[in-house]
């Protein structure tokens, strides 16, 4: 029997992009069903519209074989259909047990909350499905792997059959991730169906019964996971035999660009976010800073950009001190940065494609003169650019809305890149976009480093950092744990220093300064 | 000088400073309110202007001021489905939307006011009927506190009991549990089914209650007449003062209670030979302070981009 | 699509004047037997003769500048509705500046009108330095600046510039010096020149030059513009008082042509009308010029009505208010302009 399946759905967005085409799907009952395909291939779409929070453009979902018309994630919720997103749908500020009993609140006299009732049925069901919660804590306070399971009871409690998980492994630590696949196969042996979306193939291969794979809002094809090797899978994802077609040579260091001496960071709740940094950035390398996220990454790129304040230690740009600079001023002192956020902060989404090229020069020749601003050069700039770097847009005066996630960060990307920076410090640089347009700015990137500039990498995406970089301080923490050289480095290698199962001698790290 | 600060030991001060304070309590409840479900409601004047024509024009006609309190906390609440139905279905920006509702409130009392009784400035023509003041026995013999709490318009005594019943709601019932989630996580109210739509309607219609009375009391209490603009910026100095208070009833009512002291120190300054204009700004001025001391204490972050 | 797109645009604020008009209409019904003759009034009335043309075009002068004034705080996304009490303050500074310096002679008009600008920077000052140094929300400081302007402006004519021999509460009568002229016999408003000018001149500011850009850059996203090396704090607070400046401006040019006294004994609104002349003009100074004659031709229409009929002209407010909630209604038509974007999306499929 068919749990819950899609027939025939498209989604159209406001904005034009069209997420799902004639997409068909079903999942059967108490399975485990992976849903892999590329970033923006429209699986997280097709899971809204399976749990009521997008209405489809056409098409009809049906669950437990009966059509379903679903207004809102409330009538997905009654009809047994449950989802944990990627982003956690908590109130930070409530215990777990408020978390869990909003909407369905347990009443005393006619208006009060019952606390202990909502106790007891949380604990009731928690022995029932083998889950330790710790009931009366502020959610705000609890570790991302014990949210999750607030999330996944959330749906249990009201009677999910059908669980839904958007890449739930993205922001566990493999332990975690094991624990929660514990979960999911007691889960699936008591009859509830399971879906889940994942980039991880090796976790697809180690618990999913089935798998359908995606691609550009269509479905290619559902398959039983014997079938499959994970390289098929690849080559499905991707529509052809797909290699990175990226070849490096040796970098050839030069002077030191941005030295940073002995940086700490506190933040606001004194939490101690950076624990005394120091390395050095040289001309003609890409040094990346690998890390699980979390780990203090944002914070250090937002102190180098002048987006965060409040932090001491030295950071040392041709041999001045420029910690706690302005982000105008660092930009003059040539130091360009890819933010990993390109819709609230590295762009501005209501201006056209043109507009947001020259956001960082817009006062300077040939762009404006004293006072006025020339319109035409900045198009024609615009135009130069997008066909530098491949950006599939209909014109320069086409709002950035209107683009693609790797178009986007494509404009993005050709503004920084483009304006002679010593320094490019790039967060995610390909996070969240096709493959095709990450490939492209990788080279971008390498393509940088041989001009002769130095690229600073923040990455939580190891292939990446494996392709590209040249040398590699893993952070863990807020420390670097590790100083490695990129020569028949794996993924494992990087690994055990990101989990801080590993660490390199706290004596040869100190001698990176001089290196 | 001895004499004003003679004042503040006089019952009859603190007796002043209950009534002044009275519409701003009932306007910091609507303020709190929304925006326990992240609703900014600019439009508490617009609401307040409203009730208080309504209430007293109604009162005046069926010679009942029960009626016409009725009548005019249901205008408010009208007012307050405008605004909801802008924001909420129209998807009109809510600041843009309360400000349009503030006009309207303002320009149709106005219209109206001439239209029934060919006036502009204020309806004293059309007669009166104040809502009564209560005497409450044991209340009245204790000394000093019965000078200050007894004899006071019934709507004083209700918008007291308000502050608590708020507090209860927004602490202890599921509707304010509820309003909470949605206010600082709107996308985990609706992941578990709770519909943010639904509960940001009754706060805003909740929020248009409030705003009824405190300009019912206007017309009906504070004074028994209606008088163009007569809100005079109370409904937005009720947002600072709820700032003030964060998310917590009792601490925005002791907000409205400053401004109430503020309000009622002009009087005593008025009194002593102090212009009126100068002694109106009071409230004004004390609302850019407090501004200011709000903004100072909230936590400064670190991150220069949040802070924009 | 960009075109069928514009159509929509066009087609909506054709409906929305519709939609407000009718609701009008329906309150003139409660108000007076006679609603066609009202309503005729109320329409065609600022065309009934040259005297009301005239009338039409100077009620146009204030609501140009303080839309200027609000299309450019609503650009940076500041909400600073301080117009009123900056157009008030202003008035008092071209008051002061007309009284005390008649020495001047022919500098004195440009003093006068200068003066009248910066005092409405001035006002305007305050909620930009709250906001700046302390992110205090300028929408409620500059509502409180509104109600200071007018106790403070208030108290200071009324005690120390009245002029006792006049019926009225008003201050002593300008020089002639201080005199902003006004045209034919109708007594056109000079302003009018004036206001139209600093329009395209705000235009031109906001389109064509680098400030202008700034400006676009925080309106449409302040995170980005400090990112990419804006200062957002700096840009902010110029525009607020640059708005300040066009407001006070508007206070004076008001007093110098058309009274040449200070008369206001209330808050005028000029300020509050330039939020739906900004809207109307979707914040665009050079359509603010269309957008204000078209809310001047409804607000003397209100008015000759008034006169004509017996009828309050506040009707006009109402119509404003609900004017606002239509035009920016964001959901209005919104099944139409989904329907465009999906059938271009679709396309070559």
């Amino acid at each position: 029997m068919k749990a819950i399946e899609a027939i025939n759905v498209t989604k159209v967005y406001p904005n034009g992009v069209v997420a799902n085409r004639n997409v068909n799907f079903s999942a059967a009952v108490g399975e485990i069903h992976a849903v892999v395909g590329e970033n923006g291939a429209g699986k997280t779409t097709l899971m809204k519209i399976l749990f009521g929070m997008e209405k489809p453009t056409s098409g009809e979902i049906r669950i437990f074989e009966k059509p379903a018309q679903l207004n809102s994630p409330h009538d997905a919720i009654a009809l047994g259909v449950g989802m944990v997103h990627q982003h956690f749908m908590l109130v930070p500020s409530f215990t777990v047990a408020e978390n869990i009993m909003l909407g369905i609140e347990p009443k005393k006299n006619l208006f009060s909350l019952d606390f202990k009732r909502m106790e007891q049925i949380i604990s009731e069901y928690a022995k029932k499905v083998n889950f330790e919660l710790p009931i009366w804590e502020k959610v705000m306070d609890l570790p991302v792997g014990v949210k999750q399971r607030v999330e996944i009871m959330k749906a249990l409690i009201r009677g999910a059959k059908v669980l839904i998980l958007d890449e739930p492994s993205s922001v566990l630590t493999p332990q975690e991730v094991n624990e929660l696949f514990v979960v999911l196969k007691n889960l699936s042996q008591q009859g509830i169906t399971i879906i889940f979306i994942t980039h991880k193939l090796n976790e697809v291969k180690q618990i999913a019964d089935r798998i359908t794979i995606m691609r550009e809002g269509r479905v290619v094809g559902t398959y039983r996971n014997e079938e499959l090797t994970e390289s098929q899978i690849v080559e499905l994802m991707i529509g052809r035999k797909f290699e990175y077609d990226i070849s490096r040579v040796k970098a050839v260091p030069g002077e030191p660009l941005l030295v940073v001496k002995n940086l700490n960071y506190f933040r606001e709740d004194g939490a101690h976010i950076l624990k005394n940094l120091s390395f050095v950035l040289r001309s003609g390398e890409i040094l990346a800073i690998a890390g699980l996220e979390g780990n203090g990454q944002k914070e250090l790129v937002e102190i180098l950009t002048g987006l965060r304040e409040n932090a001491s230690g030295e950071m040392l740009v041709g041999g001045k001190n420029v910690l706690g600079a302005k982000p105008w001023q660092l930009r003059q002192l040539g130091i360009s940065h890819i933010p990993d956020d390109r819709i609230e902060v590295g762009s501005a989404l209501d201006m056209s494609v043109a507009e947001n090229m020259i956001s960082d020069r817009y006062d300077q020749q040939p762009f404006s003169g004293r006072v006025v601003y020339r319109k035409r050069s900045v198009i024609e700039f615009a135009r130069r650019l997008i066909k530098e770097f491949s950006i599939r847009v209909k014109s320069p005066t086409t709002l950035v809305r209107m683009l693609s996630g790797g178009n986007m960060q494509k404009v993005v990307v050709a503004r920084e890149l483009t304006n002679e920076p010593k320094v490019v410090i790039a967060n995610q640089p390909t996070h969240g976009i096709d493959v095709a347009s990450s490939e492209f700015i990788r080279k971008k990137l390498l393509q940088m480093r041989d001009e002769g500039r130095g690229v600073l990498l923040v990455s939580t995406d190891l292939q990446e950092v494996l392709q590209i970089a040249d040398r590699i301080l893993v952070l863990y923490k807020g420390e670097i744990v590790a100083h490695l050289q990129n020569e028949n480095l794996t993924e494992t290698d990087l690994g055990f220093y990101m989990l801080g199962t590993k660490r390199q001698n706290p004596e040869e790290l100190k001698e990176l300064l001089t290196l | 000088m001895s004499n004003f600060f003679q004042n503040f030991i006089d019952p009859a001060f603190w007796y002043s400073v209950l009534r002044v304070s009275t519409p701003l309590l009932f306007a910091v409840m609507a303020a709190l309110v929304s925006s326990i479900s992240g609703s900014i409601n600019i439009g508490i004047e617009g609401m307040m202007l409203m009730a208080a024509f309504w209430g007293n024009v109604v009162g005046a006609f069926v010679k009942n001021p029960w009626i016409g309190l009725v009548a005019g906390v249901a205008s408010a609440m009208a007012m307050s489905l405008l605004l909801a139905f802008s924001h909420l279905k129209l998807r009109v920006n809510l600041v843009i939307a309360g400000v349009a509702l503030n006009l309207f409130g303002s320009g149709f009392t106005v219209f109206m006011l001439f239209a029934l009784t060919g006036e502009k400035g204020t309806s004293a023509s059309l007669g009166s009927q104040p809502i009564p003041r209560l005497d409450i026995p044991l209340l009245r013999d204790i000394p000093f506190l019965g000078k200050v709490l007894n004899n006071h318009n019934a709507l004083t005594y209700l918008a007291l009991i308000s502050i608590f019943l708020v507090d209860y709601l927004i602490r202890k019932t599921p509707l304010g549990m509820r309003m909470r989630a949605v206010g600082e996580n709107p996308d985990a109210a609706t992941s578990v089914g709770v519909s943010v739509l639904r509960v940001k309607y009754l706060s805003l219609l909740l929020s248009g209650v409030f705003a009824g009375f405190a300009g019912a009391f206007l017309s009906m209490g504070y004074v028994s007449w209606f008088a163009r603009d007569m809100t005079s910026g109370r409904g937005f100095i009720a947002l600072a003062a709820q700032a003030l208070g964060g998310n917590s009833a009792i601490l925005g009512a002791l907000g409205a209670l400053l401004f109430g002291i503020a309000e009622a120190t002009g009087f005593t300054l008025q009194s002593l030979r102090i212009p009126s204009e100068i002694t109106n700004m009071i409230p004004f001025i004390l609302t850019l302070v407090v501004l200011i001391i709000y903004a100072r204490t909230r936590v400064r972050s670190h991150s220069r981009i949040q802070k924009i | 699509m960009k075109r069928s797109l514009a159509l929509l645009e066009l087609v909506r604020m054709a409906l929305t004047i519709l939609i407000a008009l009718l609701i009008g209409y329906v309150f003139l019904l409660f108000s007076t037997k006679d609603v066609a003759e009202a309503f005729k009034w109320f329409l065609y009335g600022p065309l009934s003769s040259q005297r009301r043309f005239v009338e039409f075009l100077n009620n146009s002068v204030p609501l140009i500048m303080t839309g200027l004034a609000l299309s450019l705080v609503f650009q940076a996304r500041v909400f600073n509705i301080g117009a009123e009490g900056c157009l008030f303050f202003g008035g008092f500074g071209a008051m002061l500046a007309a009284l005390e310096f008649p020495q001047l002679s022919v500098l004195h008009l440009i003093v006068t009108l200068l003066t009248a600008a910066l005092f409405g920077a001035i006002w305007a000052f305050v909620p930009a330095i709250l906001k700046a140094k302390w992110k205090a929300s300028e929408l409620v400081s500059s509502l409180m600046m509104n109600y200071i302007a007018y106790l403070l402006v208030l108290f200071l004519v009324n005690n120390y510039f009245r002029d006792k021999a006049a019926g009225a509460l008003v201050s002593y009568r300008f020089p002639q010096t201080a005199w902003l002229a006004t045209l034919t016999r109708y007594r056109l408003n000079s302003g009018f020149f004036i206001a139209v000018s600093v329009a395209i001149l705000i235009g031109f500011l906001l389109y064509f030059t680098k400030y202008g850009y700034e400006i676009r850059v925080v309106g449409a996203n302040k995170k980005f513009g400090f990112y990419t090396g804006i200062n957002v704090v700096v840009t902010t607070f110029w525009v607020q008082l640059l708005a300040g400046a066009l407001a006070g401006l508007a206070g004076g040019i008001e007093l110098t042509a058309m009274y040449r006294r200070f008369v206001w004994q209330s808050l005028p609104g000029y300020g509050f009308d330039g939020i739906i002349v900004a809207i109307l003009a979707r914040n665009n100074p050079f359509l603010v010029i269309p957008s204000a004659l078209f809310i001047a031709y409804l607000r003397v229409g209100a008015n000759i009505m008034s006169r004509m009929m017996g009828l309050a002209p506040e009707v006009v407010i109402v119509i404003q208010s609900v004017m606002i909630l239509l035009v920016t209604a964001e959901a209005l038509l919104e099944r139409f302009k989904k329907r465009i974007v999906e059938r271009e999306a679709m396309k070559g499929e």
